[in-house]
């Protein structure tokens, strides 16, 4: 399960050893062009300078209530993406209902829809003139502006993840194991954290992660939300923005190797902290 | 779609009521982040009538943006599903220095803000690209930023369940003489079809809709790399938020059925295999 | 796991309790500034400075830039607002038209304007190329990097100014809609908005960028090698200010407009590559004047420009980009 687990290289495969070395190849060479030397660009990019820039940047009280803010959202949408994500696999892999197809097309669906009309959908909703705006401003409660729409829009982009991620594990797993407990007295409840969960584990962790790298990531909707108020309502990704608007490139590469380094943090933590026992 | 269960068919009158609920609380859910929102969109759209919406989505430069989004996301779903497929393989299977650190990787391409990658790539693959290939303002460039934006997918949909897959299975094929491409195409790609479908499926999603790292490489030549998202950008800027609230709701029904059609697609597939 | 998620969700609500309180809280006279991008920089000096005078003193800020059209469309939507600064008038135009801003705003002795600038040549340090005039982007082998007018609102000053170029010179307006057309075959990149245009030609792309030139010289201030060229030709391009009606009788936010229109204030943008709306700035000569200077209002004024040039459908800028379209296609 781990990243790091070392598996023994199956007897019946010995023959196969060339395609082995043909794939490895093939994925590390995508890899490498694909994502480590953009990748990389970005830590040359943002050191090329020397540290002195970094650090000052770093320091910036803008960045740091940028940074405070990107976290709080991802810890508000990650945690509610990922309840809903687990129960809506259980259910559309688990139990049968009219509509399911549907359902299941629906999930990700949040993906296709561009950010600027994600942005404006949400306006729609809440802005001065829309659907709930004039019943929201007479209560005085504030959601398109501030940090409720910026919520909304990074659930709405990170939501198909868990849902996507745990559908196949639990379609592999079958449930004779969930059968098992159930003739053995056990709850529903006592399955579902006992038995359920940790064969699941897996694809949850993955959701997780990918739900937050998301979240952290995530621009185009949440600028448009969040009327960009230095200071106030300014995520680390509309602060890169506001940098590279001013010429500071290197802020903004710093501010976005920082987003880089929770998310590298993120998927370190999981797979350091995963319980060490296996599946089955 | 999965198999009822023995003891599901006999608790069935009991298992509906707690169905019906659950499928009540998802709804509930989605319909306070995704519908309704949507909603409100595709009302914008209507106020606008049929004659005018026709008139957003059939001008040339539409057609031409709708077009280049629609091909380059299949293509760019399709070779995640290869190429996701054999980077999530290596990643299970294989056992390599650095092994680790390539895992951790694999998801940078979200957390990077879209202008950032939009720039690196630009850096690397530009005029002044440090690779010496100049892939910028061309079609090529496109399906590069939108690579880069949905490398995650199919590597993390397929790993776990991989990880899952017992590895007796295919050495029990091996051993009762069945050769490796064999094992995969009989044993383990049934086994992995879902996974692959629904990452390739999420790939396509994001990369119809993407649009922040695309639009700085791609040059945004309208005809030759502008993709449909910018042609929406522009109508809002334009001042027509209802026509950009039309093809919005047209680009989405175009990606509503691609993704349906995956879901038949994954559902047919395993009732073969049965 | 199950700790791990049960955590997971403690983290939701305790960060929502958090941010619910933290919402609350007020204090002293506020006033809310939304501007587009480029001044930025300027009212990073001129907030500071105004809160030195009397009339500033303990007046807080908070401040929100983007891009023009975004920023007014958010106004719009509701996004709170004192004070507004916009690259162009249609995006005060739709305040007006929302009740957001009073129709008088531009009744005030400068036209409701606050800072200039006109529509430069922006080239490699030295002008390899020897570009001074309009002319010389239609010669063979010249590449010109022009924002998408449709993306980029202040992308249409730099049209404008090109197309008023030539009938300046004297061209017939069939003339001059044929030189858009030529111009538009000489640009290989059309970005999303003007910044992503500078970084484009900042690159290495192109040879001539169309630009403002208060952009061209923040560019210089920030290290870039770019020259730029005040062509004989241009558009005056005017920046609209005005406090909104939501600030009602809020002294503060009239207070900041009033200043912003001092000698001091005005020397402030000055400094940062903007011409003065003011006479007698200190600074101000440093600016060409151009032989042949228009404004929009010469070409028919925004509104009328909008519809015939700039219609997504159906204009002049969407016919020429439909017909450089089919004969990329073939």
């Amino acid at each position: 399960m781990s990243s790091g687990r070392t598996e023994p290289v199956a007897p019946g495969a010995r023959g196969s050893r060339a395609s082995r070395y043909g794939l490895r190849s093939v994925a590390l060479v995508y890899l490498a062009l694909i994502l480590v030397l953009p990748v990389g660009m970005v830590f040359f990019r943002t050191f090329e300078n020397g540290l002195q820039p970094v650090l000052q940047a770093l320091s910036d009280p803008e960045t740091l209530h940028a940074l405070y803010l990107t976290v709080l959202i991802a810890a508000i949408a990650v945690p509610l993406n990922t309840v809903f994500g687990v129960f809506c696999a259980l259910l559309m892999v688990r139990r049968t209902f009219p509509g399911k197809a549907f359902l299941s097309g629906l999930i990700d669906v949040p993906f296709a829809v561009s950010p600027v009309v994600v942005g404006l959908s949400l306006i729609l909703v809440y802005g001065r003139t829309g659907w709930l705006g004039g019943w929201l401003a007479e209560n005085g409660i504030r959601v398109i502006f501030a940090l409720p729409s910026m919520v909304l829009a990074t659930i709405f982009v990170s939501l198909p993840f868990v849902v996507r991620e745990v559908v196949p594990v639990l379609q592999e797993i079958g449930v004779e194991q969930d059968q098992a407990a159930h003739t053995l007295g056990a709850t529903p409840w006592q399955t579902f954290w006992r038995i359920t969960l940790p064969a699941i584990r897996g694809g949850v962790t993955y959701g997780v992660i990918l739900t937050t790298a998301r979240a952290l990531g995530e621009f185009g909707a949440v600028s448009i939300v969040s009327g960009k108020i230095a200071g106030q309502t300014s995520t680390l990704t509309v602060h890169v923005e506001e940098r590279f608007q001013q010429f500071d490139l290197v802020g903004a590469y710093t501010s976005s190797l920082v987003l880089a380094v929770i998310a590298l943090v993120i998927v370190l933590a999981m797979t350091v902290l995963k319980p060490k026992e296996a599946g089955s | 779609m999965a198999r009822p269960a023995p003891s599901q068919v006999l608790r069935r009158r009991k298992v509906r009521r707690s169905t019906w609920l659950g499928v009540g609380l998802v709804t509930l859910y989605l319909s306070v982040i995704v519908l309704i929102p949507l909603a409100a969109v595709a009302w914008h759209a209507a106020e606008l009538g049929p004659a005018a919406i026709w008139r957003v989505v059939s001008s040339p430069d539409t057609r031409a943006a709708l077009q280049l989004s629609l091909f380059s996301s299949l293509a760019v779903a399709a070779i995640n599903a290869v190429v996701g497929t054999i980077i999530a393989w290596v990643l299970v299977r294989d056992t390599f220095p650095g092994k680790t650190i390539v895992n951790a990787l694999i998801d940078l391409p979200f957390a990077l803000p879209t202008i950032v990658a939009g720039l690196t790539l630009l850096a690397l693959y530009g005029p002044k690209g440090a690779l010496g290939v100049n892939l910028a303002y061309t079609r090529a460039a496109v399906m590069l930023a939108l690579l880069f934006v949905t490398l995650p997918f199919v590597v993390r949909s397929v790993q776990p369940v991989l990880m899952e897959l017992e590895k007796d299975v295919e050495e029990a094929a091996s051993s009762l003489g069945a050769h490796g491409p064999t094992v995969f195409r009989r044993v383990v790609l049934p086994s992995l079809l879902p996974a692959i479908v629904s990452g390739a499926g999420l790939s396509f999603a994001r990369a119809i809709g993407e649009f922040g790292s695309v639009v700085l490489i791609s040059g945004n030549i309208p005809f030759k790399t502008q993709i449909a998202p910018v042609r929406i950008f522009a109508l809002i800027e334009s001042g027509d938020s209802a026509g950009a609230a039309a093809l919005a709701v047209v680009l989405l029904l175009i990606s509503f059925s691609v993704l349906l059609l995956l879901a038949f697609v994954q559902r047919w597939g395993r009732k073969g295999d049965e | 796991m199950m700790k791990t998620l049960g955590a997971l969700v403690l983290m939701a609500v305790a960060a929502a309790a958090v941010t619910t309180l933290a919402a609350c809280g007020g204090g002293s006279p506020k006033v809310a500034l939304v501007a587009y991008s480029t001044p930025r920089e300027a009212y990073a000096e001129l907030i500071p400075a105004f809160q030195k005078t009397d009339a500033g003193k303990d007046v807080q800020f908070s401040e929100s830039y983007g891009a023009s059209g975004e920023q007014s469309r958010a106004v719009e939507a509701g996004l709170p607002a004192d004070v507004v600064e916009f690259s162009l008038a249609p995006d005060m135009a739709r305040l007006v038209k929302a009740n957001l801003v009073a129709k008088t705003w531009d009744q005030n002795k400068y036209k409701g304007f606050v800072t200039k600038s006109v529509v430069v040549l922006v080239v490699r340090k030295g002008n390899p190329k020897g570009i001074t005039t309009w002319d010389a982007l239609t010669k063979p082998g010249v590449e010109v990097i022009e924002p998408n007018p449709f993306t980029s609102g202040g992308a249409k000053w730099n049209i404008m100014a090109a197309y008023g170029a030539q009938l300046k010179q004297g061209r017939t307006v069939q003339e001059a809609e044929a030189y858009l057309a030529e111009l538009f075959k000489h640009v290989p990149v059309q970005d999303k908005s003007a910044r992503d245009a500078l970084q484009t030609f900042v690159g290495g792309k192109g040879d001539v960028l169309l630009s403002y030139e208060n952009e061209a010289i923040a560019a210089q201030q920030a290290g870039e090698a770019v020259d730029y060229v005040v062509p004989a030709e241009t558009i005056l391009i005017e920046n609209p200010l005005a406090v909104t009606t939501d600030a009602g009788s809020s002294s503060e936010a009239k207070a900041f407009y009033d200043y912003l229109y001092t000698l001091g204030a005005q020397t402030i943008f000055v400094s940062k590559g903007y011409r003065p709306v003011v006479e007698g700035v200190t600074g101000a000569d440093k600016f060409p004047t151009p032989a042949n200077l228009f404004t929009i209002d010469d070409l028919g004024g925004w509104d009328q420009v909008n519809k015939d040039f700039f219609d997504p459908t159906a204009s002049v800028m969407a016919t020429i980009e439909q017909g450089l379209g089919i004969s990329t296609q073939q």
